[in-house]
């Protein structure tokens, strides 16, 4: 399997506003690409847009699998995303809410293998507790957990080490690490920028 | 600039012959009232067309993405709506001296309540919406079901319903069918009175459009 | 992994029942618009008290109520999701005809719902008498189908709006008006003594005609809704 993601010259504009102009890049499988700058320079903006969640202004972000090119929704079912802006449901456990997504999406899951992934990412025992009950870190957690369900091809983390733990941030690590296809990450931490292959440097 | 002229030369025929000619239906006690027909009628044509029009730039926005069509879109629904309410004062006139009151409730009258409803509506949501990307997506998703119900009232109602306008069955039962007689001379004035009025929305719509977009221009100077 | 793919009635149903669960353990939506049917029906009672209303004013005050309380509680489906940021997951993971198919069923249980409220309490507090029931019962299930598909495809588009306030209320009574129209126009005929079935084949007819229409814009038109 071969991937390939490409960034082609991406403007965004908010009312009398330019946000960031002429992004390019291509992402091979197996690289990571590192997204920084200040706040407010449209980190979170160009994660949306590589969602497909928001419309770029000018350019266009594209992605192949095996030399077939995907159009934007289509995109989607390949992504694993980590957000601040991505909650999940505080009043479904956090089994309801796996199987939940798994299930829209067109999956099925056993219950024990959802407490075997939950055990995997910190949260044993803690499956059939409401999400709005979790900690901060705790909810982090389970956004990766929920990521990585459908073993996604590209992985887009903003934020990533955001409310967690030493060991939280030893687990995102390994998730990183061990990630086969595209990592995307934006972020601020010095400690994050190590991750990366390729950069885009926003607000400059 | 030659269309212009001609436009000036149908409006000037069709101003006179809506005096000149005998009015256009000797059936009722006071004929002349029904020369109002000549401009009632094609106000409630030009909104029609000016809406659809509307309608059609939505559908563009929306495959398109581009906001010349959004530009375009809000212009037609600006203009149909006041062509709209020319058509609702207009048709009231009428009304009054014809049925009696002004208002009747009418299929043809509340399809026009109904318009100006959903026009309403659709300029309520532009104003709820502060993205431009997002408000142009959003109003034109809501005019073209706005314009759909609007339709379904515009041309089912009125034929199932009983009404007072011409082509809907009577209450009495049976259908006394169209009390306007269309000789040649009215339809000499009407339908070319149609044709000016829908002219004269486009030429307005294409002056809206060029000033919009001319403001937008020396915005950025 | 442990994947079937599915159908989208499938994943629609998945919706549902999460919204469900939601709704039961949040109670966001039903209180709001039980307590509203209760409200306005017992407003209405105690206006007339005991003096006979038409058939008419029986027939319109049903429909108002009954829109006007859906008015409370349908756009939650939506406004919801996107006031609680679940509506960016909800985005990945599901195709935009599936959100739609599963929270109209959602609305469309609520509605009868309420329906099971509001008209009980038209027969007890007004004297509500229905003639023929099959008559009645067909107008209030395609008009309330009707007002359902509607109304949740409104609230997909004012949970985009930065101002949502009364928008609902002003986008939705547009669409729903041929609606009421109709429905108020057959519910007043199944309330004849009398009658028979065919007499309101015009309502049901364009009451059908007009779901059919509702439906087919709704779903083609909700991707550009949900997705921008």
């Amino acid at each position: 399997m071969s991937l390939k993601l490409t960034i082609d010259g991406l403007a965004k504009e908010f009312p009398g506003r330019p946000v960031f102009s002429d992004i390019s890049a291509v992402v091979e499988e197996g690289r990571r690409l590192v997204i920084t700058g200040p706040n407010g320079s449209g980190k979170s903006t160009l994660v949306r847009i590589l969602c497909a969640f928001n419309r770029p202004t000018r350019g266009s972000v594209g992605f192949e699998i095996d030399e077939k090119k995907l159009t934007h929704l289509e995109i989607r079912p390949h992504i694993g995303l980590v957000s601040p802006d991505m909650v999940l449901y505080d009043e479904l456990t956090a089994i309801e809410n796996l199987s939940f997504f798994a299930e829209v999406a067109g999956h099925r899951f056993e219950i024990p293998e959802l407490e075997r992934r939950l055990e995997n990412i910190g949260l044993a025992g803690r499956g059939r507790d409401f999400v709005g009950s979790y900690s901060s870190g705790m909810k982090q957690r389970l956004k990766y957990c929920l990521a990585l369900l459908r073993e996604p091809e590209i992985l887009i983390l903003d934020e990533p080490t955001a409310n967690l733990d030493e060991r939280g941030k030893g687990l995102v690590d390994d998730i990183i690490r061990s990630h086969h296809g595209i990592v995307v990450i934006a972020t601020n931490e010095k400690a994050e920028l190590f991750y990366g292959d390729q950069f885009i440097r926003l607000g400059d | 600039m030659i269309w212009k002229v001609v436009l000036l030369l149908i409006i000037s025929w069709v101003t006179v012959g809506a005096w000149v000619f005998p009015p256009p239906t000797p059936v009722i006690d006071n004929p002349e009232v029904f020369r109002i027909i000549y401009f009632h009628f094609p106000m409630a044509i030009t909104t029609v067309v000016a809406y659809g029009l509307g309608m059609f730039y939505s559908i563009k926005y929306l495959s398109e993405r581009n906001m010349k069509y959004d530009l375009r879109e809000v212009a037609s629904a600006r203009l149909g709506t006041i062509f709209c309410v020319l058509a609702a004062v207009s048709g009231s006139i009428f009304a009054k001296n014809t049925w009696g009151s002004y208002w009747n409730w009418d299929p043809r009258e509340t399809s026009i309540f109904m318009l100006l409803l959903v026009y309403g509506a659709y300029f309520a949501l532009r104003s709820a919406v502060s993205d431009p990307d997002q408000r142009a997506n959003l109003s034109a998703v809501y005019s073209i079901f706005g314009f759909v119900a609007a339709i379904f009232f515009i041309f089912i109602m009125p034929r199932i319903m009983p009404g007072l306008h011409p082509g809907a069955p009577k209450p009495t039962g049976g259908s006394e069918g169209s009390i306007i007689t269309f000789n040649l001379e009215t339809a000499s004035v009407l339908i070319p009175s149609c044709l000016a009025y829908i002219g004269v929305f486009i030429w307005m719509k294409n002056l809206t459009v060029d000033i919009t977009e001319l403001g937008k221009g020396n915005k950025g100077v | 992994m442990a994947t079937s793919s599915s159908g989208s009635a499938t994943k629609a149903i998945s919706l549902f029942l999460k919204d469900i669960k939601s709704e039961f353990r949040t109670r966001y939506a039903i209180n709001a618009i039980a307590m509203f049917a209760v409200v306005t029906v017992f407003a209405i009672s105690f206006a007339i008290k005991g003096t006979g209303l038409s058939t008419e004013l029986q027939a319109s005050l049903l429909w108002i109520v009954i829109y006007f309380s859906s008015l409370s509680g349908l756009a939650q489906s939506f406004v919801k999701e996107e006031e609680s940021k679940t509506a960016m997951a909800l985005r990945l993971y599901a195709p935009a005809e599936v959100i739609f198919a599963g929270k109209l069923l959602f609305n469309l249980v609520l509605l009868f719902g309420l329906n099971l409220i509001t008209i009980p309490l038209f027969a007890i507090f007004i004297s509500f008498e229905v003639a023929s029931y099959p008559l009645f019962f067909a107008i209030l299930l395609i008009g309330s189908t009707g007002l359902a598909v509607v109304t949740t495809f409104v609230a997909a588009i004012i949970s985009k709006a930065s101002v949502k306030g009364a928008l609902f209320a002003v986008l939705s009574f547009p669409l729903i008006l041929p609606l009421l129209v109709e429905a108020i126009s057959g519910t007043k005929k199944a309330m004849t003594d009398g009658i028979a079935f065919g007499a309101a084949r015009m309502e049901i007819q364009v009451l059908l005609s007009y779901l059919v229409i509702m439906v087919v814009l709704s779903f083609l038109l909700f991707e550009a809704v949900w997705n921008d």
